[in-house]
């Protein structure tokens, strides 16, 4: 009674508090963005000049360079999380499962910038000398193949930002799998199944679950900053000229050039940046719980 | 319905545990930061005694000087053992920005404040506190002999206009060396940067087509290459990334082992960049410097030297980095007395004694007069218009 109204206006604080730190934090943005908005309105979208000297700003090759990026290591890491998620439940004794799904949890726990500096010292020297120059001699007749060989950029980026979202679809699709009901295996099995069929058959019952779960991980993907800027070369350009080529993303120009942003409209058009980056991040997680929830209406569940 | 809840013996005595902790960290903490009574100094020569309870100098700005300033912060501290100096080297343009924001005590930068920044900061003291030199680093496997550059070349390779190696604007420059048929592969700065600045002063003043499409300042619209971030990211990436070419402070260069190009300068004459040659262009620039509590806007060593056919054996990429301060110390928040007496008198040593520094670290000490100019600039410092250092 009295004790159950108040604990319930405590609970409504804290679920209200949260609504209005993210209201309020949208209200920052807005703020801090105003004096690049009024200045280059919608434009700024379109605008494709980013010159600190001269005080024009744009953000399309940003936009454009942070949805492919993102949406290319969600591309790469996906078939990796879900085999290695299937294997942990189908294939591997419990014992190494449980001891292997620690593993890949304490993955998701190591710092970006130690992604990055991995990247940077590690993998794209290797990529550069053992992959792409080889990629290059064969195929370097089409022109997406050809150009410059750095080691880092916007592929290299990707696959190590695969590598960062692997450890978080995993844990999900794994734990998506395990909650499968058993009557639904054992029916698959009654069948005649084999350990393949039963495989696609959980991957198709879990199908909302990793539509979720790919949005966890394209959620990190799309707000990653350090390993990205640290990799993918930082070159502000709307389109890469080839599959080598260097790029940028929003949250990437944020950091390396906040510090440095002495003067108001430059300080304002990286703000405005930042609501961008908030945008892009709202309007693909509000897609796909719309994809999600429509899904679960035609399959006929709540 | 009342609740009633019964406690547990344990659970009383980890709170008290716990109150008990707190409150032991609490006093410990408070006690050795107890604020005393500042005293005065007065300076005789060079060295002066600091109060005794610990003070921590907050600094931040350039990554040009990073190392002097951080071998700097530990000799004080072994002079001065309660004196902490605390520099954060986040760049120049973030140097700038916290000397605006009184968010430090004290700022560096490679760039001067512009005169937007300068009305911005009224008050602010200029103290130029060592020099270096930008040099350009290249990666050519197998070639041992440096690589002679002109700033014409080395705009042009900016610009990107020059893509090869052997180009034969390049070949004409290096006789003796065969120039591989490779892609030059372009490293820039990624952030803001007072080396940036300095670098695009020089390609301003060598190149009419790279004033007038991209221009100077700490952070720009570069035309072709890879971003890095900091000169530690040049460096690295040069390294790492054969036929590639970068631009880095001197220090780096030399402590990387990273090979560095001569440059030729406006008399014709192939320099080598070094403390002598570094030195050399700083003579030509310091012949008429502003006053400390003056607009520094528009000194620039590479505009004294870059186009200046007399001026022999200077190295053009030459620049002064600066210390700001403001002159009544009082304004910046947080900056009680003891502070401020702690950060004159660090200063102070620093123009002198931390000069002797400078060299083994690949910088340039101070000439005499700028010394001088230091020196009448620190006098000029007050904590609420009573001056910090009497003579």
């Amino acid at each position: 009674m009295f004790g159950d109204k108040i604990f319930k206006y405590i609970t409504a604080f804290f679920a209200f508090f949260i609504v209005i730190s993210f209201l309020m934090l949208i209200y920052e943005l807005y703020k801090g963005s105003y004096l690049a908005i009024s200045k280059f309105g919608l434009s700024f979208i379109k605008n494709t000049v980013w010159d600190p000297v001269n005080g024009v700003f744009g953000a399309l090759p940003l936009i454009i360079g942070t949805i492919v990026v993102s949406l290319l290591s969600l591309l790469f890491s996906l078939p990796i999380s879900i085999g290695v998620a299937l294997v942990l439940v189908l294939y591997l004794p419990r014992k190494i499962s449980r001891g292997l799904a620690v593993l890949i949890e304490t993955m998701a726990g190591v710092p970006s910038v130690i992604y990055g500096l991995w990247g940077l010292y590690v993998l794209a020297p290797f990529l550069r000398e053992n992959v792409y120059s080889v990629l290059q001699s064969t195929l370097g007749f089409i022109p997406l193949f050809s150009g410059p060989n750095y080691g880092i950029g916007f592929l290299t980026g990707s696959i190590v930002l695969a590598l960062m979202i692997t450890p978080i679809i995993t844990a999900v699709t794994k734990d998506l799998l395990q909650a499968v009901p058993i009557s639904i295996k054992e029916a698959t099995v009654s069948l005649g199944a084999t350990k393949k069929e039963l495989a696609l058959i959980m991957i198709k019952y879990i199908k909302p679950g990793l539509f979720a779960a790919s949005l966890l991980g394209l959620g990190r993907a799309i707000g990653e900053t350090m390993a990205i800027s640290m990799v993918i070369g930082n070159k502000f350009k709307l389109f890469p000229s080839s599959f080598f080529d260097t790029w940028y993303t929003l949250s990437a120009i944020i950091a390396n050039e906040f510090l440095e942003a002495t003067y108001d409209l430059y300080i304002s058009s990286l703000v405005y940046i930042g609501l961008l980056l908030l945008v892009v991040t709202l309007a693909v997680i509000i897609t796909a719980r719309i994809i999600i929830w429509r899904f679960s209406k035609v399959r006929g569940e709540i | 319905m009342r609740i009633v809840v019964k406690m547990n013996k344990s659970v009383y005595i980890v709170a008290i545990l716990l109150i008990v902790i707190a409150g032991t960290a609490y006093v410990f903490v408070n006690l050795s930061q107890k604020k005393e009574t500042t005293t005065y100094t007065t300076l005789t020569t060079t060295t002066a005694t600091p109060t005794m309870n610990k003070i921590t100098l907050n600094g931040a700005g350039a990554t040009f000087p990073f190392p002097l300033y951080d071998k700097w912060c530990a000799e004080y501290n072994k002079l001065y053992p309660n004196i902490f100096i605390n520099y954060q080297s986040i760049g120049s343009g973030g140097g700038i920005r916290a000397h605006l924001d009184k968010t430090v005590h004290f700022a560096a930068s490679d760039a001067p404040l512009n005169d937007e920044q300068w009305t911005k900061a009224q008050g602010t003291l200029t103290l130029p506190m060592t020099i270096g030199g930008v040099v350009i680093i290249y990666n050519l496997p197998g070639l041992n002999q440096s690589l002679i550059l002109s700033g014409e070349v080395v705009s042009k390779i900016y610009l990107g206009e020059i893509n090869k190696w052997n180009d034969p604007l390049i070949a004409s420059l290096n006789p003796g060396i065969t120039l591989p048929d490779k892609d030059i592969v372009v490293v820039h700065r990624s952030d803001g940067s007072g080396t940036t600045y300095v670098f695009t002063n020089y390609l301003s003043r060598v190149s009419d087509k790279w004033r007038s499409t991209v221009g100077m300042g700490t952070s720009v619209n570069w035309p072709t290459g890879v971003g890095a971030k900091g000169n530690e990211g040049v460096s690295a990436m040069v390294m790492q990334i054969p036929y590639s070419i970068g631009y880095v402070e001197y220090t780096y260069a030399k402590k990387n082992n990273i090979k560095y190009a001569y440059i030729i300068n406006a008399a014709g004459e192939v320099i080598e960049p070094s403390t002598q040659s570094f030195q050399k262009a700083v003579e030509y620039a310091a012949l008429k410097l502003p006053k400390g509590n003056e607009s520094w806007a528009n000194v620039s060593i590479v505009d004294m030297v870059a186009t200046n056919k007399d001026a022999k054996g200077a190295y053009p990429i030459t620049s002064f980095s600066y210390i700001f301060i403001y002159k009544d110390l009082s304004v910046v928040p947080g900056m009680d007395k003891a502070t401020a007496q702690a950060l004159v008198n660090f200063l102070w040593w620093a123009t002198h004694d931390g000069q002797k520094y400078a060299e083994p670290l690949f910088y340039v000490p101070l000439p005499e007069n700028v010394v001088k100019l230091n020196e009448e600039t620190l006098l000029m410092v007050t904590y609420g218009g009573e001056p910090l250092i009497k003579k």
